[in-house]
């Protein structure tokens, strides 16, 4: 087998050298009622070409060359190439984590700036090297809330992503820790006076997302009075980071859980991402995941080393601020490339870019569509409401190779047919006005939709 | 030196400073398209929300970030460049092909939500990696969607306790052997369970007297890892499942150490109930660093039920679908499927290989193991004479005499060109020596390896100072860990003007 | 190394000074050398109880945490600040370097303690093995 360094010589030698008759001796210790006599039924061995003619049949299966219209978590940008050219190196990609910092410094200095580069842009003091993703990181942050104050309860907005909301869910049952829901308003923002009413002084933290899952950007100061006020903490999710180019990064909050995809890492159906928690300085000895920090050797020379290492799994063991161990530390990497090749000037850019291109696209289809929160200041999300089924729509638009925005009825039935489109710096006009097009065929033509066989077929 | 053999190793004297020291206003590595849309007023369409200035973010040019990195990378060992005998680790050879079939643009570039009916590639993707890894696990059924073996054991564990839930008794605690990777104990806390300590015993391996005294109904679990982290074989298995089934409690284990079962013996087939598998050990995806990494969670039928939704199901007109409707599910540990880049390479490693690959490359790891055993024995102490497996664990005892302790051994490895073995771990031998080849190390490597710790050890005994003062050649060495402790500098800041 | 006599102590390594109602309460020097360089101490709040036996914080080096106990029970009156800005106090001088001050809840309790001989005895003991 091609990737095993050894001659059949080899092994005989070594076999020698242990003082054992045949490989099968080594094996001994596992009882022979349990020993496999057979070969595993797994695919034959193939060769490098086959396995890629496999893929490649898949990736045809998977809608390649499709224009899409989503967002909802996960973004489409541009991945500038130098990206896979420099994390393809061998010394980042199979590197092991930087516990030797003496033959890790590479990984060290870049975590280092990615840290550095998550401060600047989230207006917080401290970040970590990483955590899964958005979603476990939007969970980890509200523990370490809860751990801070000291109060086992938390607010969520309804808001927040319909699944980040699902794993906070799974983690706070299992710490018997109650949330409270609180519902958005008419303009798409968090209902202030019913969040006044869910706050208490057993409330650990609030936890928001901004823009949020329907594209609109809270009033994070507003929300932050709120929270503190009564002693609790203020959670700020960030689930598309292109955003921070050209919306003031939430100042006022005291941990941003953040999810770092749009920073050059690939959709790649849903993973790996990037989760990122950052916070306040006095907050740092609760945070979970990764540190490195700033030190020098015994020459005086500058050089990192992972810090604060007793917050974690291999010392603290079962009194550890998380059990997190293995992070996203190469698609961290991936961020960090991203954020320094655009930088000061370009990421402010590229943000524009988005906002113009989904202002247009909401302008131009709110001719023919409810664009349902109007007038409510967006990033590149927004959500309009159709007369026909969204999912009818997309079945339509796909026929044209294009990826409609996501409906809402499985997350938010009571927005009856909508859904939420998403425009990047990728988007053209021409994919804008045509599917504009499409979605307005439909809306003179309800009765269709219901007669339409197709429309089970792309539920979600 | 005792020996002149020098390995390939690569530390760049050169002083790469921070890309913020290079930044200067007007420098840029970027260029977007024009605008085809009409351009937007920001504080028009933002207000008060609009901001205004990015700070301290940097400014270089393209060529000075390919410098930057290219250089940072020159300071990092990898196994592109040579061994790493890293304990439960598996650090194995990372093929490339993993890593062009995972750019191919359907799967690259697919959105999670985007319909079913043009994700049926990476559906059969998912859906054949699940079946491979059921079949090489030995267990009914699997889920991709934790993204790391910590997160793995979280999901067990909340499998666990939804099951013991439906039973009517939730139960109150895990057991955990001593020599237990520290992520065992963290995580049966995050899920509620108090942590109840399990002893070896003189053979290193689980008591299975104070196994059968410590069972009892208030126990949810057992957490083993199989081998355990000595790189032995549990050899009496069958009767630790059966003390832990008699009174009703699960078997899981830790899978980070599969690279010793794959294609010899299922998990499955001896007893365990709930394992979480590392795709990033003993699949090939490469550890990048620090992550990512992928925890797939394997059951047996009766925890089915409870596995993190969704599950991907075959739908009567013989198409791949995601069925969210599962009343008994713990709920999600994830935003949308797991880690799936990390699929698609895992499932590229084992298409490469084949049950004849799969077994053979077992078959090398543990006579790797052993190997290296047979060429250290008597020059460090075994504190455990039961048969290894893939991974050998040694004590610094017989250095110890002379001062010298196995972070100083590791350090001057690094001198001879080898990243360091495991040191200070599993937690049950003071002064651990914890190594794993893997079957990706050739003999010549692994001589060379052999030779250089002979020599270490040499020179414990003749000059004791050249190793207590460890790495000599590295760029830097002995870093103030204290000062970074007591003192944390965690991000960079402009010098005060 | 002599232990302070007017000093009783625990197995875990506390130190704790009983003046009339009020006690001072830190580590021997045999614990901050085994520590190595400590880089953090979690002292409790003032005014929160501790319980005799039981942990009332922790200290950090860089590869180790190790919990507090409570020599006594009582009352936290006074928190040594310096320790926050300063940890390496503890290991430059363990028996000065104090860490919080109580009110007595029962000073009965000192009776089952260590004396300084018998804590020295103890420290030999453990090192010998």
């Amino acid at each position: 087998m091609r990737y095993l360094p050894k001659s059949p010589a080899d092994r005989e030698a070594m076999l020698k050298a242990i003082g054992a008759r045949s490989v099968d001796d080594l094996f001994a210790p596992i009882p022979a009622e349990y020993r496999l006599s057979r070969d595993l039924k797994v695919p034959r061995q193939m060769a490098e070409s086959e396995i890629v003619d496999w893929f490649r049949e898949r990736s045809r299966e998977n809608g390649d060359g499709y224009t899409t219209f989503l967002g909802a978590g996960a973004y489409y940008h541009y991945r500038p190439v130098i990206i896979d050219s420099l994390i393809s190196r061998g010394e980042f990609l199979t590197a092991y984590t930087p516990y030797q910092a003496e033959i890790s410094q590479g990984t060290l200095q870049s975590i280092f700036e990615f840290q550095s580069m998550i401060c600047e842009l989230t207006g917080m003091d401290v970040a970590n090297a990483s955590m899964y993703d958005g979603s476990t990181a939007a969970a980890e942050a509200v523990m370490m809330a809860v751990r801070l104050t000291g109060r086992r309860s938390a607010v969520i907005a309804r808001s927040v992503h319909p699944e980040y909301r699902e794993v906070l869910e799974t983690y706070a049952h299992n710490q018997g820790l109650p949330l409270t829901v609180v519902p958005f308003g008419g303009d798409g923002g968090v209902d202030l006076k019913a969040l006044e009413k869910s706050v208490s002084q057993q409330t650990a933290c609030v936890l928001i997302q901004s823009p949020n899952f329907l594209g609109a950007l809270e009033d994070v100061t507003a929300i932050a009075d709120l929270a503190h006020r009564n002693g609790a903490l203020l959670v700020v999710s960030i689930a598309e980071a292109v955003s921070l180019g050209i919306v003031e990064p939430p100042r006022a909050a005291d941990i941003v859980a953040m999810e770092a995809q749009s920073f050059g890492v690939p959709l790649g159906f849903g993973g790996p991402y990037c989760g990122v928690i950052a916070t306040r300085e006095q907050y740092v000895r609760q945070m979970p995941g990764r540190l490195v920090g700033q030190t020098t050797d015994r020459s005086g020379k500058r050089g990192f080393v992972l810090t604060l290492a007793t917050r974690e799994q291999h010392i603290r063991r079962e009194k550890a601020t998380s059990n997190i161990c293995t992070n996203q530390a190469l698609v961290a990497l991936m961020a960090n490339i991203f954020m320094t090749i655009y930088g000061k000037i370009g990421l402010r850019e590229l943000a524009k870019h988005n906002l113009a291109k989904s202002a247009y696209a909401a302008q131009q289809f709110s001719r023919h569509a409810k664009l349902t929160f109007p007038g409510h200041p967006r990033f590149n999300e927004f959500v309009i409401q159709t007369s026909e089924d969204p999912y009818a729509i997309n079945s339509r638009l796909l026929g044209h190779k294009i990826v409609g925005g996501l409906p809402l009825k499985k997350f938010y039935p009571e927005l009856g047919h909508a859904s939420v489109w998403c425009c990047t710096e990728l988007t053209t006009r021409t994919a804008i006005d045509t599917a504009v097009g499409l979605v307005a065929q439909s809306e003179g033509s309800v009765k269709s939709a219901h007669e339409e066989a197709d429309v089970q077929e792309v539920a979600q | 030196m005792k020996h002149a053999t020098r390995k390939a190793t690569r530390h760049v004297n050169q002083n790469e400073g921070l890309i913020f020291e290079k930044s200067s206003p007007g420098k840029s590595a970027w260029r977007l398209p024009p605008l085809d849309v009409p351009e937007v007023d920001a504080s028009q369409l933002l207000g008060a929300a609009e901001r205004k200035d990015l700070g301290n973010m940097p400014e270089v040019s393209e060529i000075e970030i390919i410098r930057h990195f290219t250089r940072l990378s020159t300071w990092n060992y990898a196994i592109d460049l040579g061994m790493y005998p890293l304990g439960s680790c598996t650090m194995k050879y990372n093929p490339r092909v993993n890593e062009v079939v995972s750019r191919l643009d359907g799967i690259a570039n697919g959105h999670p939500y985007q319909p079913e009916k043009i994700s049926q590639g990476a559906m059969r993707i998912i859906r054949t990696l699940s079946d491979c890894l059921i079949e090489i696990t030995g267990m009914d059924a699997i889920t991709l969607q934790p993204a790391a073996g910590a997160h793995g054991e979280l999901t067990g564990l909340l499998l666990i306790r939804a099951y013991h839930q439906s039973t009517g008794n939730p139960r109150k605690k895990i057991l955990i052997p001593d020599s237990a990777h520290g992520t065992n104990p963290a995580t049966a806390a995050t899920v509620g369970y108090a942590v109840e300590n399990l002893k070896s015993d003189a053979r290193g391996m689980v008591d299975i007297t104070a196994l059968a005294a410590q069972m009892n109904e208030d126990v949810a679990a057992l957490m083993l890892t199989n081998p355990n982290t000595l790189g032995v074989f549990e050899q009496e298995i069958a009767r630790i499942a059966e003390i832990v089934h008699s009174k009703g409690g699960l078997l899981y284990m830790d899978g980070a150490n599969m690279n010793a079962l794959v294609g010899k013996v299922r998990p499955g087939d001896f007893g365990v109930d709930v394992m979480h598998l590392n795709l990033h050990k003993t699949f090939s995806t490469p550890h990048g660093g620090g992550g990512p990494g992928s925890g797939p969670v394997a059951v047996k039928k009766m925890l089915e039920p409870f596995l993190p939704t969704p599950i991907l199901i075959t739908k009567p007109d013989g198409t791949l679908g995601f069925e969210y409707n599962r009343p008994q599910s713990v709920g999600r540990v994830r935003a949308f499927y797991g880690n799936f880049g990390m699929f698609v390479r895992a499932l590229a490693y084992i298409m490469a290989n084949g049950p004849d690959g799969l077994r053979q490359t077992t078959e090398d790891a543990v006579l790797n193991a052993n190997y290296i055993r047979k060429g250290l024995e008597g020059t460090y102490e075994l504190p455990y004479s039961t048969p290894s497996m893939h991974e050998v664990v040694f004590s610094d005892k017989l250095q110890a005499r002379k001062g010298v302790k196995t972070m100083d051994l590791a350090k001057r490895l690094i001198d001879y060109g080898f990243h360091p073995y495991t040191t200070a771990f599993p937690l049950i031998v003071p002064g651990a020596l914890m190594i794993e080849p893997t079957e990706s190390e050739s003999k010549e490597e692994m001589d060379l390896f052999i030779k250089a710790m002979r020599s270490i050890a040499e020179e414990v005994e003749e000059d004791p100072k050249l190793v207590l003062d460890a790495p000599h050649s590295t760029r830097v060495s002995r870093l103030d860990e204290t000062a970074a402790a007591r003192k944390p500098v965690l991000r960079w800041k402009p010098a005060a003007s | 190394m002599s232990y302070p006599t007017d000093f009783k102590y625990t197995k875990e390594h506390e130190w704790i000074k009983a003046d009339g109602k009020s006690a001072t309460i830190g580590i021997t020097h045999h614990a901050q050398e085994s520590l190595g360089d400590i880089v953090f101490v979690d002292l409790p709040k003032v005014g929160s109880e501790i319980s005799s036996g039981k942990s009332f914080g922790s200290v950090e080096s860089v590869k180790a945490v190790s919990d507090l106990y409570a020599p006594a029970s009582g009352a936290v009156t006074e928190v040594n600040g310096e320790l926050a800005t300063a940890p390496e106090k503890i290991n430059q001088d363990a028996h000065g370097a104090w860490m919080v001050k109580i009110a007595l809840k029962d000073p009965g309790e000192l009776n089952s303690l260590l004396s300084a001989s018998d804590y020295e005895k103890f420290v030999a003991e453990e090192t010998g093995h």
